[in-house]
């Protein structure tokens, strides 16, 4: 089930982190940091990817990953077009893979995808010749989010095992959670997922996590607190009353925070939806928060994955 | 000039009669004229056909499946169907109602019974909806379609959601002597799901049908059945907990009969893998402790009878996203096969086996099919126990090629089927 990149052996597509490698994530964040370096001294501009051309096909609206995975294939020489398909035309999935033939006629070398169906990267990985990168699929998987978190979170705490990581609401309908999860315990850290029982996926403690439904319980001790954006759409009807009474029972507040660890680190995947899962005053802790850093890892990360794709490509 | 076939050296098997010996059978005019001649009877004029110890049995009566007309056409049309069906040794069908537009009219159940003698292979028993249009509303009309040659009520792959509607189903239909036929599945439960909730689930981020769905609805049928008095079977039985209300129910003397299908049988939800859309069922796919639990109650006797669920799907219907991609698998061609896996897995003995291949189904829709009895039609199927064969989607008999048993390796296959007498397969 481990798709390339992080699995033994390799491969030309990242898809996700189930199944990977853990031996591969330190080398590989070692080169992400490295970028870190190169983009804070500006001397960006390379010629890893001149002549190579990514498209960013985001069949669902995002401002911000689109434009990381955009600046991160600038930065390193790529030709980038973004191609964002309106939800509206692919109802009919038909358009998904005419779209990937037509892509592939282009000769299109890097595809990053995001859409809102589980398995779209990976259905599209068998009809491109083109390096897949899942920029988000579904419920399903979100590798390059959870590989700038474990850089976020390496760069802060000093390792990536033994910490105790607590993810904390809509794991049901979170990829994000669904691929720390994966890379976390690979790592050998202990994740705790906390949210309501709605917001639980079936049977999620076999991903080797341990559940909570109270954030009291759920936060106690732990070195860092990731928060997970809750939709609109499930604040209203089934799985929560209201966005009040969620804030309520889950929000991240000061108060709360203070069960963690002294100095834990507070994550958001983002956009946030503040005074929902998470008070304004935690989320611009200048201290604990590392919410906008995750965003500048995001970067290098991204930068990372093509340098490494592109090398596959080569071999 | 009478035209007249004689099978030699076969094993004949009748699970009508219990019949299981080497023996003869003689077929005239289309008709079975006797079985277990003594040897050395060799009437004149005939042709013979050499079985080489291989097994002839009734042609293969499968009770649940879809086809593409009238509506789908470009799925499967009854001619491509029935090619499959005869590859798969099937010469009558049980077809279900749910197509464009759905059976819930007289002429329309008369039209697929043509439509069926047409193809001269394949002799088609439609299920008359049970609501108009099988929207779950108002009732059809049970009475015309059942004169018209329905031979039992379904809403097919939809289920009857409305308690209400169900009751007066079950109640009404008891006077024209027919059953309703349930998809076990709370639609409400089911909502948006598309594959078994658990670890498997979480893990590909589908959203989930929680098990229970199938016992929830099964619980509530079987209360209506007791209320009402009527006919209930429930259609493909997939998990632990609804074979096991079932077997209860049976016991406390609910006029309740049930069947399944292949892939609960063969496969569990781990078919899926990396979102492979031909393993995406209705109901979909369950964990190995349930598959375990519907093979223990075929060989217990719960279950009555085994079907394909053969749901042709065109590429494009496949070739989707999962959660978006259309549930079905066809099955005709690999009915037997993968019945007679469990039969070489030592799960069931080859009488039964055959038994829930022909004759049980054929008395659940009161048809004289499924009996290799003199003067019957030699409907005929002749099948190797032992030859082994590997499923290949692309390479299957018929248009659909969505199988959910891409490359399964089987051993027994067919090797000739008659239909009144007449070769149409092998």
């Amino acid at each position: 089930m481990a798709d390339g990149f992080f699995a033994a052996g390799g491969g030309r597509h990242l898809l996700g982190l189930q199944g990977m490698h853990p031996t591969r994530i330190e080398p590989f964040l070692d080169l992400a940091e490295s970028y870190v370096l190169l983009n804070r001294s500006r001397k960006t501009q390379r010629d890893l990817l001149r002549g190579r051309t990514l498209i960013n096909l985001f069949f669902e609206d995002s401002t911000r990953t689109r434009t990381s995975f955009e600046l991160a294939g600038k930065r390193l020489g790529a030709d980038v077009i973004n191609m964002t398909v309106s939800t509206s035309s692919v109802n009919k999935g038909e358009t998904l893979l005419d779209t990937a033939a037509t892509l592939n006629a282009m000769r299109t070398d890097l595809l990053v995808v995001r859409h809102a169906q589980s398995g779209a990267p990976a259905l599209l990985a068998q009809k491109v010749d083109a390096s897949v990168i899942n920029a988000g699929d579904g419920t399903h998987e979100h590798p390059t989010q959870a590989l700038l978190d474990a850089l976020t979170i390496r760069r802060r705490c000093g390792r990536l095992g033994g910490l105790t990581v607590a993810i904390c609401g809509d794991v049901a309908h979170s990829r994000v959670a669904r691929s720390n999860i994966h890379l976390l315990t690979a790592m050998g850290s202990q994740v705790r997922v906390v949210g309501p029982p709605t917001l639980m996926p079936a049977e999620v403690e076999r991903m080797g996590v341990t559940v909570h439904h109270d954030m009291e319980g759920g936060l106690a001790g732990v070195d860092v607190v990731m928060m997970l954006r809750l939709q609109r759409e499930r604040m209203t009807g089934g799985l929560v009353p209201s966005a009040r009474e969620y804030f309520r029972f889950f929000g991240l507040d000061a108060t709360r925070l203070a069960l963690a660890k002294p100095g834990a680190l507070v994550m958001h995947p983002g956009p946030m939806n503040r005074g929902v899962e998470i008070d304004s005053q935690v989320a611009d802790d200048p201290v604990q928060s590392v919410i906008q850093e995750q965003v500048e890892m995001g970067v290098a990360v991204r930068m990372a994955v093509l340098d490494r794709l592109s090398r596959a490509q080569m071999n | 000039m009478t035209a007249r076939i004689l099978f030699s050296n076969v094993r004949l098997l009748d699970p009508a009669t219990g019949l299981d010996q080497p023996g003869r059978l003689l077929v005239e005019d289309g008709v079975i004229a006797g079985l277990d001649l003594p040897d050395g009877t060799s009437p004149e004029g005939v042709e013979t056909i050499d079985g080489s110890g291989a097994v002839l049995c009734p042609g293969l009566v499968d009770m649940r499946v879809a086809l593409g007309e009238p509506g789908y056409e470009y799925r499967e049309t009854v001619a491509q169907a029935a090619e499959a069906a005869s590859a798969g040794g099937v010469t009558t069908v049980g077809v279900l109602p749910n197509n464009m537009p759905a059976i819930d009219d007289p002429a329309l159940v008369r039209l697929l019974r043509a439509r069926g003698d047409e193809t001269g292979r394949l002799t088609i028993l439609p299920y008359g909806a049970v609501t108009r249009g099988c929207r779950g509303e108002e009732m059809a009309e049970l009475g015309l379609l059942r004169e018209a040659g329905a031979v039992a009520f379904t809403d097919g792959t939809r289920a009857v959601a409305d308690a209400r509607t169900m009751r007066m189903a079950l109640s009404y239909a008891r006077a024209f002597g027919a059953m309703v036929v349930q998809h076990p599945e709370d639609p409400s439960l089911a909502r948006g799901g598309v594959a078994t909730e658990g670890e498997l689930a979480t893990r590909l981020g589908l959203p989930g049908i929680p098990a229970a769905a199938e016992a929830v609805l099964i619980a509530r049928d079987l209360r209506l059945a007791q209320l009402t008095g009527g006919a209930l079977h429930i259609a493909h039985v997939s998990t632990a907990e609804g074979q096991a209300l079932i077997a209860r129910a049976k016991a406390d003397g609910i006029r309740v009969t049930c069947d399944t299908a292949p892939p609960y049988l063969d496969l569990n939800e781990t078919a899926i893998g990396d979102f492979r859309t031909y393993a995406k069922l209705s109901p979909p796919l369950r964990p190995e402790a349930d598959r375990l639990a519907v093979c223990a109650a075929l060989a217990d006797g719960t279950i009555d009878a085994i079907g394909s669920d053969h749901q042709p799907c065109d590429a494009d219907d496949k070739r989707l996203p999962f959660a978006q991609a259309m549930a079905g698998g066809v099955g005709l061609a690999t009915l037997l096969g993968v019945v007679l896996a469990q039969v070489h897995g030592g799960g069931l003995g080859l009488l039964r086996a055959i038994e829930m291949l022909t004759i049980a189904p054929a008395r659940l829709l009161g048809s004289p099919a499924g009996r290799l009895a003199p003067g019957a039609p030699a409907d005929l199927c002749l099948f190797d126990l032992e030859r082994a064969w590997k499923v290949s989607a692309g390479q299957l008999p018929g248009r659909a090629q969505n199988t959910p048993f891409d490359g399964r390796a089987l051993e027994g296959r067919v090797l000739g089927t008659w239909k009144a007498g007449r070769r149409v397969f092998g």
